[in-house]
């Protein structure tokens, strides 16, 4: 078999043994805080006797190892079950906001990763000089910066000075492309001003210790222009570690932007599991945990599979 | 504008109020008197705007939704469901700005004698959006679903005391167990939205008597309704006068301010204190503030040690400052509370009891009468208790160290936060949203049996009051019962009310004939239904 197919198999079959620990974890995390789905419903508003109503209909007197897997029973034959605090089929409920989530991830990583791979290209190409320092400089301060703080200047200057931009990004199903660009403008910037600067350093980094190498050396003393050499000579060699970065930013950019959805009421997967963490809502929990750690897994994956493949030394082993 | 000019100047032209006296009180609002009477012929000019106009969709911003909300009125507890279930459905009765009823799907209702059994009389013209005719029997079944023993009902508490309900032909009966003179106010809650067969069969259905029916509804994310042709209260020219509502969810603060300023939407709730000077700046849009029921409170149980001596919590309460937290917590926007539940807002408040003052002396003598041994009592707060709880405790802990009162601050989890400290630990911060009447604020929260009883409040001849109130017609010896109540919890009482907070919204000026509601923000929810869009 072939090396990477192999591993393809292995990580797979690694990854839904992850992936059913986690539901473990989510489960028993979620049930140990404080409270219960049904107190959460009713809230001020609780009584013992509506309590009590409300217990028996959503089933939270069986003992939470048979809830798990009565849960686990219906995911392995593909049922997410329906939320317990307001009935909703969950795979309906998580499949519009995963294509949200999705949507504002993808145009993110559109702008960002070859925006940051090139602005680390040119970091390499004037080392030390100004536009080294400039790029070094700004990207540091837009990570540095909170990203609702980000979200909040542009929004004061871009939405409610100029007025170019929504404020706040609302989607809906009857929206053209264009409309829904124009929706999610602001937050793509929020988003590419965040992840930027951790690739564009990490490509930096990867390129400039390639450099050292005395191929490079090779290829400068032949006479090949410097932009040529790291193009054809340093990159192909750094992609490995450049192409792992750029994973984790773009697994951030699918679970971890929950401070960017509720800063543009953007209707993500992230608002939407914080929501139901709140209420104890178990299934939902779990439903979003599962997504989150697949797509963590699966990136990881292709960073994997990525750096065999640029690497002939793990591409025909011996 | 400022919005209190504004309605000045809206009164001037409706004929309630002189040039004069226009002018004057303008002045006293630092206008000049030039200013006064050009603002005046700005008024009159765009009086042609005093007739409302049909057309156009209201945006409403709002906070308080999660997307864990759903349309079933027995588990709405929060701002954003109720302001989308007002859009689709009505109960019997509301609750106007002045403290009276207005009838809803009720049309009219009277009661015997002993206030123990009332009767409503259902509208004949009023229709379900389904296209069916409301019946008493619709009625009976809403109450049966939000009161019978399997309830699940937010509303089980106040529909607690009805012995039996029946109908007749178009009217609707109920029994109370002893009489209750305020029973159609309970009507008014939102959880009773009348719904076609009580919604037994599908509570989330969203059909009901409101002038809208829904278009979308995306929990935690935003909602659309259209409005009905065939809506019982009249034509669009008369009321409800949108074709389309918007409810867009927006729980950041800053998120919902800048939608307004920027133009997103017509309309906030919950604008924060601290930013509502500066916004109202802003040249497109108003800030409009109303006192209303809903107040801050510190809570104590006073059947539990060290609460239960009456000296501790009264030098407690005189070493709370209370002009302070108005100040610096409520940044002015609000009044201050005197210990009982009850202020102004309310009708049959007996503004003659003597409002508490601060006195470090007071609170210092009554600390040492109460004989304490010294040890740190423990106040527990959250972010999430009220906006501005942790800040507040710690202003009362300053206050309570002046006067040589050991408090200590534990600060809690939001989360779980109403499930594991609030009506648990003794002593903590909280808020509660007030309700329209004193009888129903008492009897959730101050009666011995009450559920909701968050300081242990057990008295029965407090309970007897109550009682007696309820069932008492005559106005003027309710005022009586009551305003003893007030004094007592004043006195007694393990409730320390620092505070009662105006609900701020902020609309735009395209928005016409918005007024402040004390029964709850956005003009209690039906500004959809009272203004229109001029430009």
């Amino acid at each position: 078999m072939h090396p990477i197919v192999k591993l393809v198999a292995q990580r797979l079959a690694l990854g839904f043994l992850l992936l059913l620990a986690a539901s473990v974890l989510i489960f028993a995390g979620t049930t140990m805080l404080p409270g219960d789905v049904a107190q959460q419903i009713l809230g001020q508003g609780a009584t013992p006797e509506n309590l009590a109503n409300l217990r028996a209909e959503l089933g939270l007197n069986d003992p939470p190892v048979t809830r798990y897997f009565q849960w686990l029973g219906g995911i392995l034959q593909g049922d997410l079950g329906t939320a317990l605090t307001n009935g909703r089929d969950i795979a309906e409920s998580i499949g519009g906001r995963l294509k949200n989530t999705m949507f504002l991830a993808f145009w993110a990583a559109v702008i960002s990763v070859p925006l940051a791979i090139f602005l680390g290209l040119l970091a390499v190409r004037y080392k030390d000089k100004w536009p080294d320092k400039l790029i070094s400089a700004v990207t540091l301060t837009t990570i540095s910066i909170p990203e609702f703080m980000i979200g909040y200047i542009l929004v004061y200057w871009l939405a409610i000075k100029l007025r170019w931009f929504p404020s706040v990004a609302i989607m809906n199903d009857s929206m053209s492309l264009g409309e829904k660009l124009n929706a999610i403008a602001i937050p793509v910037m929020v988003l590419t001003l965040v992840v930027l600067a951790h690739m564009m350093r990490m490509t930096r980094a990867a390129i400039l210790n390639v450099m050292q190498s005395a191929y490079i050396e090779t290829a400068e003393l032949k006479g090949l222009r410097m932009l040529s050499v790291i193009r054809k000579h340093a990159f192909p060699n750094a992609v490995a570690p450049i192409v792992n970065v750029v994973m984790i930013n773009m697994a951030y950019l699918v679970v971890g932007v929950v401070v960017v959805e509720v800063v543009f009421a953007y209707p993500g997967m992230g608002q939407y599991l914080v929501d139901h963490v709140s209420k104890r809502d178990v299934p939902v929990v779990q439903a979003c945990g599962l997504i989150f750690a697949a797509v963590y897994i699966g990136l990881n994956l292709v960073a994997d599979i990525v750096s065999i493949v640029t690497n002939p030394r793990l591409r025909h082993p011996k | 504008m400022n919005m209190h000019l504004k309605e000045l100047s809206t009164a001037v032209t409706a004929g309630l109020m002189t040039r004069r006296e226009f002018v004057a009180r303008a002045a006293a609002l630092g206008v000049t008197a030039a200013a006064a009477n050009s603002m005046l012929a700005g008024t009159a000019s765009a009086d042609a705007h005093a007739k409302p106009v049909a057309g156009g969709t209201f945006r409403m911003g709002v906070q308080g939704g999660e997307s864990t909300n759903t349309q079933d009125p027995a588990s709405w507890a929060s701002d954003v469901p109720i302001a989308i279930g007002r859009l689709w459905g009505e109960p019997l009765v509301e609750v106007t700005a002045d403290g009276s009823l207005s009838g809803l799907v009720a049309e009219s209702w009277e009661s015997s004698a002993d206030a123990a059994t009332w009767t409503f009389k259902i509208r004949e013209n009023c229709m379900f959006s389904n296209g069916s005719a409301v019946t008493a029997e619709d009625v009976m079944k809403t109450m049966e679903r939000h009161s019978n023993e399997d309830s699940k009902s937010g509303a089980l508490g106040i529909m607690k005391g009805i012995k039996g309900m029946s109908t007749d032909g178009m009217n609707f009966t109920v029994e109370l167990d002893i009489g209750n003179a305020d029973l159609p106010y309970l009507m008014a809650d939102y959880h009773l939205m009348i719904q076609p067969g009580g919604g037994f069969d599908d509570p989330t259905a969203a059909i009901g008597t409101g002038a809208y029916t829904m278009e979308t509804f995306d929990p935690g994310v935003r909602a659309s309704a259209k409005r009905r042709s065939d809506y019982w209260g009249g034509s669009q020219e008369e009321v409800a006068h949108y074709d389309t509502i918007e409810v867009i969810v927006l729980n950041d603060a800053t998120a919902r301010t800048a939608a307004l300023q920027s133009g997103q939407v017509d309309a906030i709730n919950r604008v924060e204190p601290k930013i509502a000077k500066l916004l109202d700046r802003a040249p497109t849009l108003g800030v409009q503030n109303v006192s209303g029921r809903g107040h801050y409170v510190f809570i104590a149980h006073v059947d539990t040690a060290p609460f239960d001596n009456k000296d501790l919590r009264l030098a407690l309460k005189y070493a709370m400052n209370r002009q302070e937290m108005v100040d610096k917590i409520l940044q002015g926007y609000g009044g201050i509370g005197n210990d009982m539940p009850i202020n102004a807002a309310y009708p049959l408040f007996d503004d003659t009891i003597p409002q508490r003052e601060f006195s470090l002396e007071k609170a210092a003598e009554h600390y040492k009468k109460s004989g304490h041994d010294g040890s740190p009592i423990i106040l527990r707060t959250a972010d999430g208790a009220f906006p501005g709880a942790v800040d507040a405790a710690a202003l009362f802990q300053q206050s309570c160290e002046a006067a040589g009162i050991p408090l200590e601050i534990k600060r809690e989890p939001n989360d779980g936060y109403w499930s594991e400290v609030w009506n648990v630990q003794p002593f903590c911060c909280s808020y509660w949203g007030g309700r329209p009447v004193q009888d129903q604020m008492y009897s959730t929260a101050y009666l011995s049996t009450a559920d909701w009883n968050d300081t242990r409040w057990k008295r029965p001849e407090f309970d007897a009051m109550l009682l007696e109130a309820r069932a008492e017609l005559d106005e003027a010896k309710r005022k009586e019962i009551y305003s003893k109540m007030g004094r007592m919890m004043n006195e007694e009482g393990g409730l320390i009310l620092p505070m009662f907070n105006d609900f701020i919204d902020a609309v735009s000026n395209d928005i016409q004939g918005f007024k402040g509601d004390p029964n709850g923000p956005q003009m209690n929810w039906y500004a959809f239904k009272k203004t229109w869009k001029t430009a």
